[in-house]
């Protein structure tokens, strides 16, 4: 497979990747790792005129760790994620969902502002980035703005992006230390076909539905349930999962997807591992 | 446009279309086809390189996008007639039985001995998990692979 032909640009800094973006409109993409991007091009369902290169931008490769949140650059690679000390002691859900993202290359070049942009249902990070209710900060000809990655998220490969707007970084808040993180999933493919990712706090519970649905489905009568059993009533949280899926127009086999989404949610909070101090 | 880079220790300017792909550069322009080209969307392993020391899929990277970078291709691991280790263990263990897939198995295999040089059998059958052969089994690869950390 081969590509048309476009132009490569490599602006150093923000700005002007925002104003070679604004300047050919909807003839010009972001290019970062490419590991969805070039797929998409090889495959022939898109031909943008002009790549404007985001790699030499030192601001979306920042990547803080502090007691409260993780900072990630939108640049920064599943891989250095997935091989993060620091991440790995205080989040280990998070490495190991990293960690079984697509293979070592695609993980090597792609990044996860890019897996988050692309949007495509069957995104692992979307999925417990949303539980854990993780904030995107987007710069634009308009300036910058920060949205809610639920809110980020509109559909099928359907983000809030604005013409000319480029997703900077993610700020994941960390729930409390001893709070539990679990993310469990199904792939039949590199992709999850079904997923859950669950966060065990006394105060607040999350239960999300990952891949069956356009974006990921939260399902809080589950998240009550364990919220109101100290995260020990699996079964009826995975009870209440299954009537959320059925309750969601899903099409055929809404049976068998329900079950999978309630047995995804049994496993994940099985999975759940503490989250440590700094 | 120009792209400057190291590939097999050697410096190397190309001047190529801006969409260009790392495995057409590699294995047109440079005529080095042991890169092979096979499922074309990242997932069989076939065209396995190394950039700056990381295993990348050469089938959907830009040539552009290797500026700068140290390149390593299966042509880039022999010292003369003396093979690298881990082409030495999978010629010891058998590990191959059509071929096609052997240089990015052992591609996969280097990556894994720079990255992880204590790796354990599930490290192994991780970075190998993503390298796909149709015709053997990966238990000659993963004892070749095994030997090949032994000795690095």
């Amino acid at each position: 497979m081969s590509m048309s032909p476009f132009e490569l640009h490599r602006p150093d800094d923000l700005l002007s990747a925002v104003r070679l973006l604004e300047k050919y409109g909807d003839d010009a993409v972001l290019h970062m790792g490419g590991t969805e991007l070039l797929l998409l091009m090889k495959l022939g369902f898109a031909q943008p005129g002009h790549l404007i290169d985001g790699k030499r931008i030192a601001d979306l490769k920042r990547l803080e760790v502090a007691d409260d949140r993780l900072t990630i650059g939108a640049g920064v690679t599943h891989r250095r994620i997935e091989r993060h000390r620091d991440i790995a002691h205080m989040m280990p859900a998070l490495v190991s969902l990293e960690k079984a993202v697509a293979n070592i290359r695609v993980r090597n070049a792609g990044t996860l502002g890019g897996n988050l942009c692309f949007a495509e249902p069957h995104s692992d990070p979307a999925t417990l980035l949303a539980a854990l209710d993780a904030t995107v900060d987007l710069v634009g000809p308009q300036g910058g703005r920060t949205l809610p990655l639920r809110e980020f998220l509109i559909g099928a490969f359907a983000t809030a992006l604005a013409p000319a707007e480029i997703m900077t970084r993610i700020t994941v808040p960390l729930p409390r230390v001893g709070a539990r993180v679990g993310y469990h999933r199904l792939a039949l493919k590199e992709r999850p076909t079904v997923a859950a990712a669950v966060v065990l706090d006394d105060r607040r519970c999350e239960v999300w539905i990952g891949a069956l649905t356009a974006k990921p489905l939260p399902v809080p009568e589950a998240a009550a349930v364990l919220a109101s059993s100290a995260g020990r009533d699996v079964t009826a949280a995975a009870e209440a999962t299954r009537a959320a899926v059925l309750a969601v127009d899903a099409g055929e086999g809404d049976d068998y997807r329900a079950q999978l989404a309630s047995v995804m949610v049994r496993r994940a909070v099985a999975d759940a591992q503490p989250r440590l101090a700094l | 446009m120009e792209t400057e880079f190291t590939l097999n220790g050697h410096a190397e300017v190309v001047d190529a279309p801006d969409h260009e792909l790392l495995i057409d550069t590699l294995r047109a322009r440079m005529r080095l086809t042991g890169t092979k080209r096979s499922c074309d969307v990242e997932i069989c392993g076939a065209c396995t390189v190394l950039r700056d020391g990381q295993a990348i899929s050469a089938c959907t990277t830009l040539t552009a996008d290797v500026d700068g970078a140290d390149v390593v291709t299966v042509e880039g691991l022999a010292d003369g007639d003396e093979l690298h280790p881990v082409q030495q263990a999978f010629v010891d263990h058998s590990a191959a039985q059509c071929g096609f897939c052997t240089p990015g198995m052992v591609m996969s295999v280097v990556a894994l001995c720079l990255e992880y040089p204590d790796a354990d059998e599930e490290r192994i059958k991780e970075y190998l998990s993503s390298t796909l052969c149709r015709c053997t089994g990966y238990v000659k690869i993963i004892e070749a692979a095994q030997q090949a950390l032994e000795q690095m």
